[in-house]
């Protein structure tokens, strides 16, 4: 497999690319997926293939494919070489990578059980028991249970003298309890919302979530939710949960801070950004309780690897110091662009260009960006919110294409009063400003309620890219939201 | 291209070696690349072949899927074991109802142009010259994509069906920005010929200069001309919220138990139609059955909903309508190229229905609140503008609306003549603007 990424580069650089890199990819994925007492879906996947990106005459081209041979290498390189040329009948400035990147290595995520070598069986009976759990409750219409496996092995080269080579494991899965009645539809999921939480790891933190043993509390929170009260209207004090506070962070930080959105190349599809390069280092982003980083180092994120798809190795670095914005997501072009503009900024990439499979380009991407704990109790923080809203577990997510205006559905919303929780309500939703939100908040409860939560559905790019991202959140308290509820009926 | 010899050649390979009781080979074969343009210039130039071989096999119900990315031999042998291996070690589908015989032949319908897939990188950097150069000189900043493609569909099953569909596809989009607004367009075609970027170029590049320097407004009840773009939106969730299948049987569509109902106004006649040449056609289904075009709604009473082979066996009398996707999928099957009957009123001339209004360009980010009433959230992008008295008088800030679908399309009082061809998932929609009464925004942005 080396010999052919070498064989690329050196077909680049004979063809005229100044820069080169190549990508061999194979990635396995396993999904099992129980509805209702049966499987629903069983499904293995390989996808193999590489990807040449070169830069000729100053402009970027990329060729991929699905055949592994000397034969198609040459080819695809051609084409790349070819592409690139053509991008330079439209282009103005040169691509500047700065420093080389010369990374060797390997990496491999720890597990302690290839979930690959657990049999099948064993995993569809797991699910299988939490979906008889969940239909049990009288009043569940549809159960359902799901399991993702994947290993990813992914050889990375460069003209620069780079040669890596990773082998990522991720584990996901989760549970949905759904309740249906005349112009209702409720749904609880269990660890993460839409029924997916995902790391990467091994087969035993799919064991740590206890799925069965969460089912029944879902399905019966589920059959709550239908004759609970519509969620009031109002701006209320609101402690928001982990899951949900993870996917605020990922819409209101992690995709504001992606630098290719703040310079426009993303303006087509996924939009731009608030956070312009002059407010770098000057702008309040959030109150002094909110500290969030980029962390592509910390264990089970699904954003943790070796090293990038420019073979820049992973890192943590600061974005939001005690409510201060004082970093991006960069790669090494767009560092050098950031620079140039703010020569404070770092000059070389923090490690954040990943690209979803053999036939993509690398973009820049969230790694981990976790929200760092604070020093409150969840029970204190409680205690000491005399009237309020606990929102949890997302339902609905909807942000503009600068970052700014969110609403948020979520599944659970129970009544705080008197520092205790209370009532459950339906259909809640808050809507907001990104930094009008995050100044206001004033409590962030500390470690023994943070959690690196797993997305992995993380859409970017043309043609579309899907991300596995992570994003450590504890629960957090915030002052005056605005919240709604939907009315229910058909 | 591979075409259809090879391709049902891999097909009868793996047919011919499995000892399962049904066994389905799905192909589909890639030759796509795409040109990204930003700041006035190409900056990512992308190209990819690919093919996905996907296996099912029943053994006593019991099923199981394994897909690979290549065609030779011992690719196809390890997809076709794991297959075996996944189905073997599985409870069954109780109601499993089978795989599709070949009953039909599937329309003959063209989608394929020559010329779209000759389509070189230069070709479709000159297109893109032809958005930036203009961009450039007016002072604004455009980004976007061209793509080309060829897809090739092929589908056998051990019952004796093979289908096979060669297809093309040119696709633009593009977003220009001046300092402080933007504008959009955005296009499809099977010939890449037919496809007029430079027009569409023009079209984002006069909307960003004319929703420069927009106002406040303050969120409430509007009445909205919508253009084709957010009419594309409105279609997608109601087609894949009401019409297909899975939630219509389990009471989570709207039009649960409704059909022969009235549901959406009398001026609203909706078809999904697979077989129009004009419109990115697939005359068949990922189960290989010929696609029906089938009337979901006419005059706002609900007709039919779309099937797949598995969701037609639980209804008595039913059968697949050919819209199957992929197996496995949590969706069920799904009405994939709907089509909105056109009205009368020529589009220009759709501002004069509305006394104080907004006219939209386009939906962003929109996410479903409330499935049954079909209660979805979103933003306005690339061009909003305030209407009085029948004109437009200049842009306003971007709004957030919490609005049920269902309603608005209760609620239309025109539509236009004119309609746009706009790709979506494995498909297309053919879309009019509209001028709806009473739409919903919630809130306000900054810009």
């Amino acid at each position: 497999m080396n010999d052919l990424a070498l064989r690329a580069l050196d077909t680049a650089r004979t063809l005229g690319a100044t820069y080169a890199d190549v990508r061999i990819v194979h990635r396995t994925t396993q999904f099992i997926r129980t509805r209702n007492g049966a499987p629903e879906a069983i499904e293995a996947d390989e996808s193999e293939g590489f990807g040449v990106r070169v830069v000729v005459d100053g402009a970027w081209g990329f060729a991929s494919s699905h055949r592994l041979t000397p034969e198609e290498v040459d080819e695809v390189v051609g084409l790349a070489v070819r592409i690139a040329k053509a991008s330079a009948l439209v282009h103005k400035r040169p691509v500047r990578l700065g420093p080389p990147v010369t990374s060797r290595g390997t990496y491999q995520t720890p597990v302690e059980r290839d979930p690959f070598t657990v049999p099948l069986e064993e995993k569809v009976a797991l699910l299988l028991q939490a979906d008889e759990e969940m239909r049990r409750v009288k009043g569940i219409t549809i159960a359902t249970a799901n399991m993702v496996c994947i290993r990813e092995h992914k050889v990375f080269a460069n003209s620069e003298g780079a040669l890596t080579e990773q082998t990522i494991y991720e584990v996901g899965g989760g549970i949905e309890a759904t309740a249906i009645a005349e112009g209702e539809v409720q749904r609880r999921s269990y660890p993460n919302a839409f029924a997916r939480h995902q790391v990467t790891g091994g087969y035993e933190h799919v064991l740590a979530w206890d799925l069965p043993g969460h089912a029944a509390a879902i399905a019966e929170e589920a059959v709550e939710l239908l004759s609970a009260p519509v969620c009031p209207t109002g701006t209320f004090d609101v402690i928001i949960g982990p899951t949900q506070l993870a996917l605020q962070v990922h819409e209101s930080c992690g995709h504001p801070i992606e630098l290719d959105r703040v310079f426009g190349t993303e303006a087509a599809y996924a939009g731009t950004s608030f956070l312009t390069p002059d407010k770098l280092y000057t702008f309040r982003y959030g109150s002094e309780a909110v500290n969030i980083v980029a962390d592509a180092t910390v264990p089970l994120g699904l954003g943790t690897f070796g090293w990038d798809d420019e073979g820049v190795p992973a890192q943590r670095v600061d974005i939001v110091k005690e409510g201060l914005f004082v970093g991006y997501l960069t790669s090494r072009e767009t560092a050098q662009q950031l620079h140039e503009l703010n020569p404070q900024a770092p000059p070389t990439s923090n490690g954040t260009m990943r690209a979803d499979g053999w036939n993509r380009i690398p973009l820049i991407r969230m790694t981990n960006i976790n929200l760092l704990p604070g020093e409150w109790d969840f029970e204190d923080l409680l205690a000491d919110t005399e009237n309020g809203l606990y929102l949890e577990m997302n339902r609905s997510w909807s942000i503009d294409d600068k970052r700014l205006n969110f609403q948020f559905g979520v599944e659970v919303c129970r009544e705080i009063k008197g520092g205790k929780l209370g009532q459950l309500y339906k259909n809640a939703n808050y809507t907001g400003i990104t930094p009008q939100f995050w100044n206001s908040c004033d409590a962030v409860c500390n470690e023994r309620y943070w959690n690196v939560w797993g997305t992995p559905n993380c859409g970017k790019g043309q043609p579309s890219q899907l991300a596995h991202v992570g994003h450590g959140a504890a629960p957090a308290r915030f002052r005056k939201v605005q919240v709604f509820g939907t009315p229910a009926g058909r | 291209m591979y075409g259809s010899q090879a391709l049902r050649e891999a097909a009868e390979w793996v047919l011919a070696r499995s000892p399962a009781d049904e066994t389905e080979v799905v192909l589909l074969g890639t030759d796509s690349q795409l040109t990204r343009f930003a700041n006035n210039e190409i900056h990512q130039n992308v190209a990819e072949r690919n093919v996905e071989v996907r296996i099912r096999t029943v053994l006593d119900k019991r099923v199981g899927v394994a897909a690979a990315n290549a065609l030779h031999p011992e690719a196809l042998e390890r997809a076709l074991q794991q297959a075996l291996d996944l189905t073997r070690q599985q409870p069954p589908i109780p109601d499993w109802p089978g795989l599709p015989s070949p009953e039909g032949e599937p329309s003959t319908v063209r989608g394929f142009s020559e010329e779209t897939a000759a389509t070189t990188p230069e070709d479709r950097a000159r297109q893109v010259a032809r958005v930036c150069r203009p961009a450039e000189e007016a002072g604004v900043i455009a980004s976007g994509a061209l793509e080309t493609a060829t897809q090739e569909l092929a589908v056998a099953n051990s019952h004796g069906v093979f289908r096979y569909y060669p297809a093309t596809y040119a696709d633009f989009v593009t977003v220009v920005m001046s300092d402080t607004g933007s504008g959009y367009a955005a296009g499809a075609h099977r010939d890449f010929s037919a496809l007029d970027v430079e027009q569409l170029g023009q079209e984002a590049i006069t909307k960003a200069l004319r929703s420069r320097n927009p106002v406040d407004i303050e969120p409430g009840v509007y009445d909205v001309v919508l253009e084709e773009y957010a009419m594309s939106d409105i279609l997608w969730f109601i087609g894949s919220l009401g019409f297909g299948a899975r939630p219509f049987v389990e009471g989570q569509s709207f039009v649960s138990g409704r059909l022969g109902e009235r549901v959406l106004g009398e001026n609203i006649t909706l078809v999904d139609d697979g077989l129009d040449e004009h419109a990115l056609p697939l005359p068949f289904d990922f189960e290989g059955v010929p696609r029906q075009r089938l009337t979901l709604v006419e005059r706002g009473v609900a007709k039919s909903v779309v099937w797949d082979t598995y969701w037609a066996a639980k209804v008595e009398g039913q059968k697949s309508t050919g819209h199957a996707l992929p197996a496995p999928n949590p969706w069920g099957p799904l009405p994939l190229h709907m089509h909105l009957e056109a009205g009368t009123t020529p589009k220009a001339e759709l501002v004069r229905q509305v006394e104080r209004g907004l006219w939209v360009t386009r939906f962003h980010y929109t996410r479903t609140v409330h499935p049954l009433r079909v209660i979805v959230t979103g933003m306005t992008r690339d061009g909003t503008f305030l209407i009085e008295n029948g004109e437009i008088v200049g842009p306003v800030k971007n709004l957030r609306f919490t609005q049920s679908y269902v309603e608005s399309l209760n609620q239309v009082v025109a539509l236009s003549a004119e309609r746009r061809l706009l790709r979506g998932y494995a498909g297309a929609t053919l879309v009019p603007a509209a001028v709806i009464r009473g739409f919903t925004f919630t809130s306000r942005t900054t810009f």
